[in-house]
């Protein structure tokens, strides 16, 4: 880029950017301050923005009563595994449907999608009577198997256009100097895709972890992740806003952490075919 | 408070390292209401008196936890030792089998001290089928100071045209304040029990003997367009989307006149912590029409065990220790007598300590003037004050009450309302076979 | 390139995730397909009969199916109006170079983070309540009259929460796809005497075609089953204003525990979710090919 750009438009642009990025996040911030309200602040009108009694009770109320770090492991492991399991079943699926293309190719992309069309509502029962027939019934392998299933198609999907965009020229001269599939795929392939890789990577654990059909319907108490964590806070009699605010700020705190942490790994990913 | 999370975090450590051999592990469904969340808190006791019982906590919101629960027990998933349910769903799963029954408490329990009507609600063919842990019904709210600038006095049991004129004397628009906030929610448990109650003081019932759907008769119209009158002239703006506690909101931050609820709601109300207006609280029995029914509904969130669970002798005993008078005295002991778990045992009643709480008088009151096996003025063949105990209500009475929620939101009038209720009620009914 | 190896390795590699995923898609949905022609109801087990269509019926008679049909295409193309216009915008806006680039984005995409069922209490009680919300306070603070949201407009509502969810993704994929466009292209054209305008519709645009597609595709698969966020907010209310297929399949089946009309309707959701992504397709799916 080599405009020169004037500190006049720099610093207008600066404003502009900031007054929507923090009307977007806005939402966010108010619940954070919440969490820290008493209940009666919390509904107060007219709402005080920041000058009120700052307290911490509504957290030590939400760790008195529920087991945060059970559930936060529960979701890391829900989250996390099915992630993985998703990668090793998605990247030699995604590898064939991009290098080896067949006529068939769009159309069995399509069909995988279309069985991300399944409204949930409609087959938890099936799906329940089966992992009850299976023991699966409140369990993170449950979990995991359901996540990983209902997100691979995503997962294909995304691997796959980000695997058009590698020229195949690479991969044959790795093969020509006499590597096998499998050295090609690990020591080849894989280098090269891995802004795509960890894109979709963190795209699937912040679905997964959002999650709130499967997870709060086939669970209890064992495998119950934060999603459970935070329905539990959701009361019909009661005042509950404060503690909800809390409740939800443990519960997004780590993934926005990790957003944060990650967000260049996500922009540089994905790029779905600009990249030439 | 602090005691007692010391106690509890002491009696889980010991009970941990104490019992690995022998612990058994019960799961537990409960609603986060702030009862059981108080119930959760004081485990340490159960625990204590049972050190090979291990608790296992699953608390959400009723609606989800019920159609949990019913997922479950319907397929015998067996994810739950002891579940809580209320006295909509004992009658349909007794019938069924799926209960196990609890007539075989020990004596100390005291089955006959737990109040007859609530009893009733939770007994089939003479058997109890869930453990009630507190039970309400419903009645009116009143802020004394608005009454009195009003130049009106609340009676102990007030008519529906004498709430409805003094609803219409407090209001004030301009200064936000609202002569009655009622429920406007859809939902078969939000606007809809509230309607259902209160349809029957109108004279009104949901199906006649034949089951046919009666929101085509004057009785209904009457019950509607008194309720939407009485809204658009006294009520809050938004009030089609208000549940318990958006009114509980209202009614803490100073903005109605009366409240018409839970009786559970007196203890949020009269709590100066959260309440601005706590001790200008009135209560009042939920009004009538003079026909012989009142407008209040009961209902008791129970403790009740799924037949063929491995665990029913620890079940049992936890259900017993949760429902007992020791626990009542347990609470009012740690959090004073104003939180003890209201509606459920004569006994508590006849105590003088808890006697000198507000509300207690009223609550027994209302409890005591609702009848679930003859809840009408006219006989219906169904039990159930402010429900029908049938399964097919849920949706049935869900799906009616967003008809007369957009009626309350002026997006069709009252007529049509009642007309699309009747039409949809209608064909439910005839699909789930109850009209040939 | 294609040998036979690689072919036969292909056919080996893609077989698990296609295998795994035909378990899927077959098990539940013939199981769902078999309950759909059956009379049961979880409540009355024992009861269950054969009753052909009669599911199918009822599910495509209730007054209710085509408003609840309209309303999910009408809540799937307003979200995707708003946030494939509003993502453009805002990837532009952040394409441009300024302060604080990185932490603007990160406050950008937060939203995506949130649970939708947290995002539609805190919009529904913090924002949209007329008498303690938000936006009732600056409307009052100016002397109008608040505007009850969710009774007066509860789909518009909800497709403005939805729609504060989804931004994020669509800004990000749009960003990254701005990002990598040939500056030199804009350039010239630009010393060309191209306007701004211009260039945007036929250089810009084009070059993002792809990730609209893209943005188009995931959202609307995700967007045909909203439901959290309904149940939470209005309940399908008031009336069926605010009811989408999923939520009247949820009303339908799990309120009444009847098994046998929630298949039906489950297994009608798949059939027209079906037909939306075919349209899809055919409309945008060459925008995929490099």
């Amino acid at each position: 880029m080599a405009r020169n750009v004037t500190t006049t438009r720099k610093a207008t642009v600066t404003v502009v950017a900031w007054t929507i990025g923090i009307a977007i996040f806005f939402p966010i911030l108010w619940t954070i301050l919440t969490s820290f309200k008493t209940e009666a602040e919390a509904i107060a009108s007219p709402p005080s923005f920041l000058i009120f009694d700052w307290t911490l009770e509504n957290y030590a109320t939400v760790q008195e009563r529920s087991n945060y770090f059970r559930h936060f492991m529960n979701s890391v492991i829900i989250s996390g595994g099915s992630t993985v399991l998703g990668l090793i079943i998605a990247i030699p699926a995604a590898w064939s449907m991009a290098f080896v293309p067949t006529k068939n190719t769009k159309n069995v992309l399509m069909w995988m999608l279309s069985t991300k069309m399944l409204p949930p509502v409609g087959v938890l029962i099936p799906i329940y009577l089966i992992f009850r027939d299976m023991g699966l019934l409140d369990t993170r392998t449950g979990l995991v198997i359901v996540l990983t299933l209902i997100n691979l198609p995503i997962i294909i999907w995304m691997l796959y256009t980000y695997f058009r965009e590698i020229p195949g020229e690479i991969l044959e001269a790795a093969r020509m100097d006499g590597a096998t599939l499998r050295s090609e795929i690990i020591y080849v392939l894989t280098p090269m895709a891995v802004p795509g890789i960890a894109s979709t990577l963190l795209l699937n654990i912040i679905l997964a972890w959002n999650e709130a059909f499967w997870t709060l319907n086939l669970t209890a108490a064992k495998a119950a992740p934060l999603t459970a964590f935070i329905a539990s806070y959701s009361s019909p009699e009661g005042l509950f806003y404060a503690k909800l605010s809390a409740a939800s700020t443990m519960a997004i705190a780590p993934i926005l952490i990790m957003g944060w942490f990650s967000q260049k790994q996500l922009v540089r990913g994905l790029t779905f075919g600009a990249v030439k | 408070m602090t005691t007692t999370y010391r106690a509890f975090l002491g009696a889980t450590a010991l009970s941990i390292v104490a019992s690995v051999a022998s612990a058994e592990t019960l799961t537990i469904a409960t609603v986060n209401n702030g009862d059981m969340i108080r119930m959760q808190g004081l485990t340490a006791d159960f625990t204590a008196q049972n050190p090979d019982i291990e608790l296992e906590w699953v608390t959400l919101e009723e609606n989800v936890l019920r159609q949990r629960v019913t997922t479950d027990i319907a397929t015998s998933g067996g994810q739950y030792d002891v579940m809580t349910i209320g006295t909509y769903e004992v009658p349909i799963w007794a019938k069924q089998g799926w209960l196990v029954g609890l007539n075989d408490l020990p004596a100390e329990y005291d089955i006959d001290d737990l109040l007859p009507a609530i009893r009733g609600g939770l007994t089939v063919d003479g058997e109890l089928y869930a453990a009630p842990f507190y039970g309400e019904s419903s009645m009116v709210m009143y802020r004394k100071d608005l009454m009195a600038a009003a130049g009106l006095e609340m009676p102990e049991a007030p008519t529906w045209d004498f709430i409805g004129e003094a609803a219409r004397a407090m209001t004030d628009k301009d200064n936000e304040i609202y002569g009655i906030c009622l429920r406007g929610k859809a939902g078969w448990g939000e606007n809809m029990a509230f309607l259902t109650a209160t349809s029957n003081s109108f004279g009104a019932r949901w199906f006649d003997e034949n089951w046919n759907p009666q929101f085509d008769g004057e009785a209904w119209s009457n019950t509607l367009n008194f309720y939407i009158d009485l809204m658009n002239d006294a009520g809050p703006p938004g009030a089609s989307s208000n549940g318990f506690n958006e009114n509980l909101s209202l009614f803490q931050t100073g903005k109605c006149g009366m409240w018409i609820d839970a009786t559970v709601a007196a203890s949020f109300v009269t709590n100066p912590n959260d309440s601005q207006v706590a001790d200008q609280v009135g209560f009042a029995l939920a009004p009538d029409n003079g026909l012989g029914k009142r407008g209040n509904w009961l209902w008791a969130w129970s403790l009740a065990i799924p037949a063929g669970t491995q665990k029913a002798d620890a079940a049992k005993k936890f259900v017993a220790w949760a429902t007992s008078k020791e626990y009542l005295a347990l609470v009012a002991e740690n959090e004073g007598w104003a939180n003890v778990p209201p509606g459920t045992r004569t006994s508590l009643y006849e105590n003088p300590e808890y006697a000198q709480v507000p509300f207690a008088r009223m609550t027994l009151d209302s409890i005591n003037a609702a009848d679930p096996t003859n809840p009408t003025v006219d006989p219906v063949p169904y039990v159930g004050v402010q429900f029908v105990a049938i399964p097919e209500f849920q949706g049935i009475a869900t799906a009616v009450g967003q008809q007369f929620s957009a009626a309350l939101a002026g997006q069709m009038s009252a007529e049509d309302a009642l007309a699309n209720a009747q039409a949809l009620t209608l064909r439910e009914m005839t699909k789930a076979g109850y009209i040939q | 390139m294609a040998t036979q190896h690689s072919r036969s390795a292909a056919k080996l590699m893609i077989s698990p995730a296609v295998l795994l995923l035909l378990g899927w898609m077959i098990i539940p949905l013939s199981l769902t397909l078999y309950f759909s022609f059956l009379r049961y109801n979880l409540l009355m087990p024992g009861t269950e009969e054969w009753t052909g269509f009669t599911n199918y019926r009822y599910f495509l008679t209730d007054p209710a199916f085509f408003a609840a049909l309209w309303n999910t295409l009408l809540l799937v193309g307003g979200v995707l109006l708003i946030t494939i216009v509003g993502g453009t915008l805002l990837a532009l806006l952040l394409d441009q170079p300024f302060w604080g680039q990185g932490i603007v984005r990160v406050l950008v995409i937060a939203p995506f983070f949130v649970m939708p069922t947290v995002s539609a209490l805190v919009w529904k009680n913090m924002f949209m309540n007329p008498v303690s919300g938000l936006f009732a306070y600056a409307a009052k603070a100016v002397g109008l009259q608040p505007f009850d949201f969710l009774a007066q407009a509860p789909l518009m509502s909800i497709i403005l929460i939805v729609s504060w969810q989804w931004l994020p993704f669509a800004t990000l994929i749009l960003l990254t796809a701005l990002q990598s466009l040939d500056s030199e292209q804009l350039e010239a054209s630009e010393m060309d005497g191209a306007n701004y305008p211009n260039r945007f519709v036929f250089i810009v645009l084009p070059h993002l075609a792809r990730a609209i597609t893209v943005v188009i595709l995931i959202q609307t698969i995700f967007l045909l089953s909203i439901f959290a966020e309904i149940l939470v907010t209005t309940n399908g209310g008031p009336g069926t204003a605010s009811t989408n297929l999923t939520f009247l399949v949820y009303a339908q089946s799990l309120l009444q525990f009847d098994v046998g009309g929630g298949s039906a309707g489950g297994v009608v959701a798949i059939i027209l979710a079906n037909i939306v992504a075919i349209f899809l397709m055919r409309m945008i799916g060459k925008n995929l090919d490099a």
